[in-house]
């Protein structure tokens, strides 16, 4: 069990015939995930990696191969149309790897999916991985082991940060989801962590959040008032300076608000607890599973360390 | 990007919107020949600098006289001014604006803004113009009216009356007001602003509405579309090594502590620096340099963190997934090679190829100190520089 991705989920690649494109398809299908075909207007009818087709519509894509997500890696004057092209067609989830959408855009974009089924996943994220199973994304697929632990992030490296801690402490992960680092993005934390409690697969969630908008605190009343399950926390940019964007286009305390200090208040305000330094995420889970009684049950790997 | 106040009221023209005329200066001598070319007795010289609170801080003069203007435009050129937003070296003007003087009635406050729980344009308006908005939201929210745009039809005129008649604006100039707020909310839109503001947006007793102050933000992920806006950056308002470090496509914020960070990965650069606060020390700089550095990007980078002569040490910061910890090493090696580093440099590799990277370094001769974790690395460089 697993949310949203699994071994049975079947990707296209829009945008496969690009750079990146054709990397992170040859490093998903390393990984055994369900590839079946990829998106390049004008070069239908060819084929990429060894035998993947590549259509010139998503819906023609769909319509052979059955697709069901779709991973975007077009470039950020064409995303936007990229993201509204899938849902069209009937995707049900995308992930949109883009990063530098126009604000604009994303608003137009947002607006688009209210009335539709399909769900969303970033832009400008690392995308979505279910160990063992399906890899829809850029991350590094060998950190991960199968588990118990759910992860949701707005940052890509620093939720490969967490994935290793946990990794060399034996402790599997269901899924990690990141959800990006735009100020406007598809699914959030509420919508993550829903999932993952809804779950029976997933038996602790990290939350890893940073600077900019609402977004953490929002979800730690969302946890309060609905979470089963434990969940542990990060924010990142406790030493960052107001009016300034921290390279992501989301990460920028404004008005004094957003800050990190005023996030971590409100996560442990809603009996969420926060790891005090990044290198203490997976010490900080471990700590709570086993306060909760549910450490053995999530050591699903051999510790390395 | 920010641009000007002049630019903005410039733009904001172009679209039909309301401003007093006036004219930039960047010499007294101009300052002068701009206030002949006004009409009316008064005349307002303006500092223009990338930040507000100018008036308090003695940056905005009501002048009477030529004279006048040419005191004030002496005294306010070329002086350093401390605002609230500045921080506490302030800004150096450089450039001033002469604007005719307006008969001001009444203040108010106007303001677009992404709201990013709900994704979408938020118009904010409020009776207390001129008075910073964060302050009024705090003490006095009841003043603060809001209407959501739905994106697909856009501000529609029925909203900007509703945010006139809550704001108590003058029934007789509700509708030249209304056709304000939706001017610029096309502003807003045609030109991806992030931050469109009039503080104040003031009724004259002659029975106008004019925009006396503006401040346009525009969103950098939409510069491409927009090269008239890109003109209109100033350089010289921005840290010098944050103008380098665009040039180079790295991500890099100064801050002033005295640890450079070079680290790949945004969530992972603000980690840094706050792991490195944690052990006792000082962050200098963000710096991502993002998922696919090269060997050329790496030793821009080192360069970039040396440019800053209060770093006393280096930490580099590597997660490898798709960057690749060899690729990072021989950026290492390379970079301090060429330029000659004799600061401490701690170096933690972590991820894809981390084994080969290790070795590069250890081969290297390089008197570089390796770390084992993030918390050990920050633990060590916080200890080589005290």
């Amino acid at each position: 069990m697993s949310i949203w991705a699994n071994q049975d989920t079947k990707v296209i690649i829009q945008g496969i015939t690009g750079k990146q494109g054709l990397f992170h398809g040859e490093q998903m299908l390393a990984y055994n995930t369900k590839l079946v075909g990829g998106v390049t207007p004008g070069k239908g009818g060819t084929t990429v990696l060894d035998g993947v087709p590549v259509f010139n519509t998503v819906s023609e894509a769909v319509e052979v191969t059955g697709a069901n997500a779709s991973i975007i890696y077009v470039p950020p004057a064409f995303a936007a149309d990229s993201i509204m092209e899938a849902a069209d067609s009937g995707i049900e989830l995308i992930i949109c790897i883009t990063e530098g959408i126009p604000v604009i855009d994303m608003i137009q974009v947002k607006r688009y999916l209210e009335d539709k089924p399909a769900r969303l996943i970033g832009p400008n994220c690392p995308g979505i991985i279910t160990p063992g199973e399906a890899k829809l994304g850029i991350m590094p697929g060998y950190i991960h082991t199968k588990g118990h632990v759910g992860i949701v992030s707005r940052s890509g490296t620093l939720t490969y940060e967490a994935v290793h801690q946990l990794t060399t402490a034996g402790i599997g992960q269901s899924t990690a989801v990141g959800i990006g680092g735009d100020p406007v993005n598809g699914t959030n934390f509420i919508d993550t962590l829903q999932a993952f409690n809804e779950d029976e697969d997933t038996k602790a969630v990290i939350m890893i959040g940073e600077i900019g908008g609402t977004a953490e605190e929002e979800a730690a009343e969302w946890v309060k008032a609905n979470m089963t399950k434990p969940v542990i926390g990060f924010i990142g940019g406790q030493t960052a300076p107001e009016g300034k964007r921290m390279g992501h286009a989301g990460a920028i305390i404004s008005g004094g608000k957003g800050t990190a200090a005023e996030k971590i208040k409100t996560l442990n305000a809603n009996g969420i607890e926060v790891a005090e330094t990044p290198a203490v995420i997976g010490e900080t889970l471990i700590r709570v599973l086993k306060e909760e009684g549910l450490y053995e049950a999530c050591v699903t790997g051999q510790p390395t360390t | 990007m920010n641009i000007h106040e002049y630019q903005a009221k410039e733009l904001l023209r172009a679209f039909g919107v309301a401003v007093p005329t006036g004219y930039p200066a960047f010499t007294v001598e101009e300052a002068v020949s701009a206030a002949a070319k006004l009409d009316g007795e008064l005349k307002v010289v303006k500092a223009q600098i990338h930040a507000g609170g100018r008036g308090k801080a003695g940056g905005v003069k009501l002048a009477k006289t030529d004279e006048e203007v040419k005191q004030y435009a002496s005294e306010i050129l070329g002086k350093t001014l401390v605002t609230h937003q500045t921080g506490p070296e302030g800004k150096v003007v450089q450039r001033l604006y002469i604007e005719e003087g307006s008969a001001i009635d009444q203040e108010f406050y106007l303001g677009l803004v992404l709201d990013r729980s709900i994704g979408r344009i938020v118009i904010m308006g409020s009776s207390e113009g001129g008075m910073d908005i964060e302050e009024v939201a705090e003490h006095t929210p009841e003043k603060i009216h809001k209407e959501v745009v739905d994106p697909v039809v856009g501000l529609r005129p029925f909203q900007a009356r509703r945010l006139a008649f809550k704001m108590e604006v003058p029934t007789k100039l509700v509708n030249k007001f209304s056709d304000m707020v939706m001017k610029l909310y096309k502003v807003y839109v045609e030109t991806d602003c992030t931050i469109a503001e009039i503080n104040p947006l003031v009724t004259t007793k002659d029975g106008n509405v004019i925009a006396l102050d503006a401040k346009l933000n525009f969103d950098s992920n939409a510069l491409y579309r927009h090269t008239d806006i890109v003109d209109l950056r100033d350089t010289t308002e921005e840290d010098p090594r944050e103008v380098e470090a665009s040039k180079h496509d790295l991500s890099y914020i100064a801050l002033d502590g005295n640890i450079g960070c070079l680290v790949n990965g945004a969530g992972l650069a603000m980690a840094t620096m706050d792991i490195i606060k944690h052990y006792g020390a000082e962050p200098a700089n963000f710096l991502d340099v993002g998922g696919g550095a090269t060997k050329e990007k790496v030793t821009e980078a080192f360069k970039l963190i040396l440019s800053d002569d209060q770093v006393k040490g280096i930490f580099v910061n590597i997660f490898g997934g798709i960057m690749k910890c060899d690729i990072i090493a021989e950026g290492i090696v390379a970079a301090t090679k060429e330029i000659g580093l004799d600061l401490p440099l701690v170096v933690r590799l972590e991820g894809t190829n981390v084994d080969a990277g290790r070795r590069i370094l250890d081969e290297s001769g390089l008197a570089i100190t390796s770390a084992s974790s993030m918390a050990d690395g920050a633990e060590k460089i916080a200890a080589l520089v005290r």
